[in-house]
């Protein structure tokens, strides 16, 4: 048996590692550059900076007797860094550097985690497969010629690949959920207000929420501990304390699961049919109960989703202008600075819904697409609540697909759109959402979904604790490479 | 035809909380451009705002002073819109349900008081300063100082209800002097702390409904909104009495040549595309707190003013100067409380204390602390009362320490001869001077009384000046008696 190498260990025996002097937090830092990055970087692409020294810095930096010693993560690139560039996979931040740490990242050194670089994503997170960022997109390392998701696609793959043990991203629509299940990784959306937005630069301000991506449900507890919690600098911030998620190993004894099947009835992919069957059959024998029900959130949804988001991103975009920071164009008038610079910085998925979004706010719109949108909303957070009463956590799809070729969506905006239809839901409600990797079907990753109500993120890493402790057999803590084939170039 | 104006003002109050309205920069005026910024105000990528919980509570007490409405749930929205000096190009502001509605302010007019009703108060953010442009060869230049952006504002709608530009200036005064009362604003015109927008329209006299209104920016002195007014009146009459129609546009009153440019007409009208700021939760006031606040509040001026006047028994023009401020008010009631009379208070404060106001003193903190010690002018005016100084003698004394650094607390309290008085005194000083003016004394009792005062001056000369007026009149005219009749 070959010893386990640092790259490939879980973030927690990794922190316990550098808590107990057997390894440095700067070899820690290091040891997946060194290791797998070498081999797959260059075609993977999922960072957008990272440099020795900055990473060298940060783990000199890093207390070693806290919680994540040393355990190196890698950032979306929306997420505000004073040691890295923060681009949002935009040309228009230009090197801007900003002067702060968002909350999350500020918590995350505070327990020792070091920030290796920041990852790739769809400009602004506007998209699904990170095919819109305006540095390349990034390939899906079980197989290069297709896409990661999106739009957290750079951490994700580097999670996958084995970068890192731990990864932030940010999900306003499925933008964890949805990379993580086609890149074979977990990816929790925490409930909205429980992990700060500040520092997060902002698409659909309602729906934003900073996510995790990690190889193991431990990981993601420890993550979600360290990070959940009140900031006085986010006035979004959801009341009383976070959910205690110490329990994620407790079993789900007694759990009632929803099953919605008609959901996947049509238009989802046999293999993810099949890994549901799975997952519910794995939850049964750990002592849950199926609840069979139908549930409608709405065709409208998608609709729904598009209207407030785009409509919140057309006015969170505005600030990029030229005249702060950032790129500007070259112009001898206010009017053309402002046009040209956002004409030049923007790529088309933010036109595009700049564009869609300034429209749903318009004067003579408003109340036609706003406005109802607004009111479909408030219906989708009921019908969410209704299934709740019937069940602990529902068992669904992430997404309709694997992972898709890429160039395969991008001339086809309303099918990209359209496959993010199982995650829009829990941002519009509101509640939390964990993709759980059910193992490979053709060399793919295949992901399903656990939704809870509000705070139920313990409900929801019980749940995955269950499928992963079932699917995997052995001990979590030795390293996933022995229980999966690794990632392999096809 | 006659042609009647009907005028509502968009009023933005600065507050002089010690934070901006979303983040925790200093909210100070003239610091070193740039220099009061942080993230949040400068629209940083991933910045949020925060509300400032003192510029909520401000906002409370002017409403409860105004008699609005309190919303138990206010919603902040985004006030879209591009311009260099607005760091998110939205502004944070309250739309559709604002904190406060409803209320009125009561103006004094020629022809009485008059309350004005008020449509709605709201909380928001100020956008920085621009100032352009500047040539640098060849080329301009506009530069933007941002601490100003995020400073709270509170933003006062009226009714159309305001018919004239006097009207238009009692009512920025009242304001004023509220704000000022409730120490929530200076509201220093001058320093951009209280600014004024008016819409104005006009309608055959008598007419019930309303005219298509222009919207008048740059108001930026009471002066200036009167004079603004007035010219938009006029040329909305001149235009429509020479068969032309007003058309809705926004205009730039310039004060210095008293003019007024067309900014833009309304195809060029802006979309702001309002909606709820998602970053901020509803603003929720409760009712206990309404409560606290409602007990807490100061005596209002205008009721202090009715009360100098009804029951303290002042002049209506004394309790009007009297009540402009707040802490002058209070010194004032210092004053009686420490037993001066409420008629010879006011007076020695409206005609002496004021008279120094601006050349001495500039706030009544000035005077409290330094030029009039309550305690030691009240004493001051209390020996004047009890004649054991003469007036005139009080006012040297106030010069001495107004205009040449005397210390009040020594001189007021022992300073300054003691009268003359008595008869034993005076007596020999008035035969003194009716000697010496003979021919005076003669036309005085030829029936002329002019010449009177004459003597009168005469004596308090020759007493240096302490001696007793009053008395000084009772022995002169005592002496005249004795003379006639010899």
């Amino acid at each position: 048996m070959t010893a386990v190498e640092t790259w490939q260990k879980s973030a927690r025996a990794i922190a316990a590692d550098v808590r107990a002097g057997r390894l440095t937090a700067a070899a820690a830092a290091a040891a997946g550059f060194e290791g797998p990055a070498a081999r797959w970087e260059r075609e993977v692409h999922a960072v957008l900076s990272t440099d020795a020294d900055a990473r060298a810095r940060a783990a000199a930096k890093a207390p070693t007797s806290a919680r994540l010693a040393g355990v190196p993560v890698l950032l979306k690139d929306n997420l505000c860094t004073v040691d890295h560039p923060t681009t949002c996979g935009s040309r228009i931040l230009g090197h801007w550097r900003s002067p702060y740490d968002a909350t999350v990242v500020r918590r995350l050194r505070e327990v020792g985690a070091v920030v290796v670089g920041k990852g790739n994503m769809d400009e602004f997170a506007m998209g699904s497969s990170t095919e819109f960022s305006a540095f390349g997109p990034t390939r899906n390392p079980y197989d290069l010629a297709r896409v990661p998701g999106g739009s957290s696609g750079g951490p994700a793959a580097a999670v996958a690949y084995g970068l890192v043990p731990l990864a932030l991203g940010s999900d306003t629509g499925g933008s964890v959920r949805q990379p993580a299940a086609f890149c074979g990784v977990l990816g929790l959306k925490p409930t909205y207000g429980r992990l700060s937005r500040y520092g997060l630069v902002a698409f659909g301000s309602s729906l934003d929420q900073v996510g995790i991506f990690a190889r193991h449900v431990g990981d993601v507890a420890e993550a979600y501990e360290v990070l959940a919690g009140d900031d006085p600098f986010d006035a979004s911030m959801r009341e009383g304390v976070a959910p205690d998620v110490s329990t994620w190993d407790a079993g789900v004894k007694g759990l009632r699961f929803g099953w919605p099947a008609n959901l996947w009835r049509a238009g989802v992919d046999g293999a993810i049919v099949t890994a549901l069957e799975t997952a519910a059959g794995h939850l049964e024998r750990a002592g849950a109960t199926r609840v069979p029900f139908e549930f409608l959130p709405g065709t409208f949804a998608v609709a729904t989703y598009y209207l407030l988001a785009t409509a919140e991103a057309s006015s969170n975009l505005a600030r990029f202008d030229g005249v702060r920071y950032g790129r500007r164009a070259s112009a001898d008038e206010l009017t053309a600075l402002y046009a040209r610079t956002r004409g030049e910085g923007f790529g088309p998925e933010v036109r595009r819904r700049i564009l869609l979004g300034t429209y749903a706010l318009s004067a003579g719109y408003h109340d036609e697409f706003y406005l109802k949108a607004q009111r479909a909303r408030t219906r989708i957070v009921r019908e969410y609540a209704a299934a709740f009463a019937r069940c602990d956590v529902m068992l669904m799809p992430a997404t309709p697909t694997l992972a898709f070729a890429l160039g395969e969506k991008t001339d086809d905006p309303l099918a990209m759109y359209l496959s993010d239809v199982f995650t829009i839901g829990a941002n519009l409600a509101g509640i939390p959402g964990l993709s759980v990797p059910m193992g490979l079907a053709g060399g793919l990753p295949v992901g399903v979904q656990l939704l809870g109500p509000a705070d139920a993120e313990p409900v929801l890493l019980r749940a995955a604790r269950a499928l992963e402790a079932e699917g995997r057999t052995g001990d979590m803590t030795k390293g996933y490479e022995r229980e999966f084939a690794w990632p392999g170039k096809r | 035809m006659a042609w009647e104006a009907v005028i509502g003002l968009e009023c933005h109050v600065q507050l002089k909380t010690r934070s901006k309205m979303f983040c925790g920069c200093p909210n100070t005026f003239g610091a070193p451009p740039n220099t009061n910024v942080c993230p949040v105000c400068l629209g940083l990528p991933g910045a949020l705002p925060r509300a400032n919980e003192r510029a909520i509570e401000f906002a409370l007490r002017l409403g409860l002073a105004l008699g609005c409405r309190i919303a138990p749930e206010s919603v902040f929205a985004r006030k879209n819109y591009f311009y260099p000096d607005m760091p998110k190009n939205y502004q944070v502001t309250q739309y559709d349900r604002p904190l406060c509605e409803g209320g009125e302010l009561t103006i004094v007019l020629e022809g009485g008081p008059e309350a004005v009703r008020l449509t709605r108060i709201h909380c928001e953010e100020d956008a920085g300063k621009s100032f352009h442009p500047e040539r640098h060869g060849d080329r301009r230049l506009s530069r933007v100082d941002f601490n100003r952006a995020g400073v709270p504002l509170l933003e006062l709608v009226t009714e159309p209800v305001l018919e004239s530009p006097e009207a238009c200036a009692a009512f920025l005064t009242a304001l004023r002097r509220l704000v000022r009362w409730l120490g929530i604003s200076d509201g220093d015109m001058e320093k951009g702390q209280l600014r004024c927008d008016a819409n104005v329209s006009i309608r055959p006299a008598g007419a019930t409904t309303l005219g298509t209104k222009t919207e008048l920016k740059n108001l930026n002195t009471i002066k200036g909104v009167e004079r603004g007014v007035a010219a938009e009146i006029a040329r909305q009459t001149a235009l429509v009495t020479e068969g032309g129609r007003v058309s809705q546009a926004t205009l730039l009153y310039d004060a210095d040549r008293d003019r007024l440019a067309i900014m833009r007409s309304k195809e060029h009208a802006h979309d702001y595309r309002y909606f709820p700021e998602p970053d901020l939760p509803m603003l929720r006031v409760s009712e206990p707190r309404i409560a606290a606040l409602r007990a807490a509040a100061p005596e209002l001026p205008w009721a202090r003013e009715a009360r100098f006047r009804d029951v303290l028994g002042l002049t209506p023009y004394d309790a009007g100067v009297l009540t402009q401020s707040r802490e002058l008010s209070d010194y004032l009631e210092e004053l009686i409380a420490l037993g001066v009379s409420a008629k010879s208070a006011s007076n020695w404060v409206s005609s002496q204390l004021l008279r120094y106001e601006g050349s001495a003193w500039r706030e009544v903190s000035d005077l409290r602390s330094r030029f009039a010690p309550p305690k030691a002018f009240a004493t001051l005016i209390s020996r004047v009362e009890s004649v054991s100084v003469t007036a005139t003698a009080a006012k040297g004394m106030l010069e001495e320490v107004m205009l040449r650094g005397a210390d009040p607390n020594t001189l007021f309290v022992t300073g300054g001869t003691p009268a003359i008085s008595g008869d034993a005194k005076l007596r020999p000083l008035v035969r003194a001077v009716m000697e010496e003016n003979a021919s005076v004394v003669a036309q005085v009792l030829a029936g002329e009384e002019r010449p009177f005062g004459f003597l009168v001056g005469q004596v308090m000369k020759k007493s240096g000046g302490q001696a007793v007026p009053q008395e000084v009149q009772k022995l002169l005219r005592e002496e005249l008696a004795a003379r006639a009749r010899s």
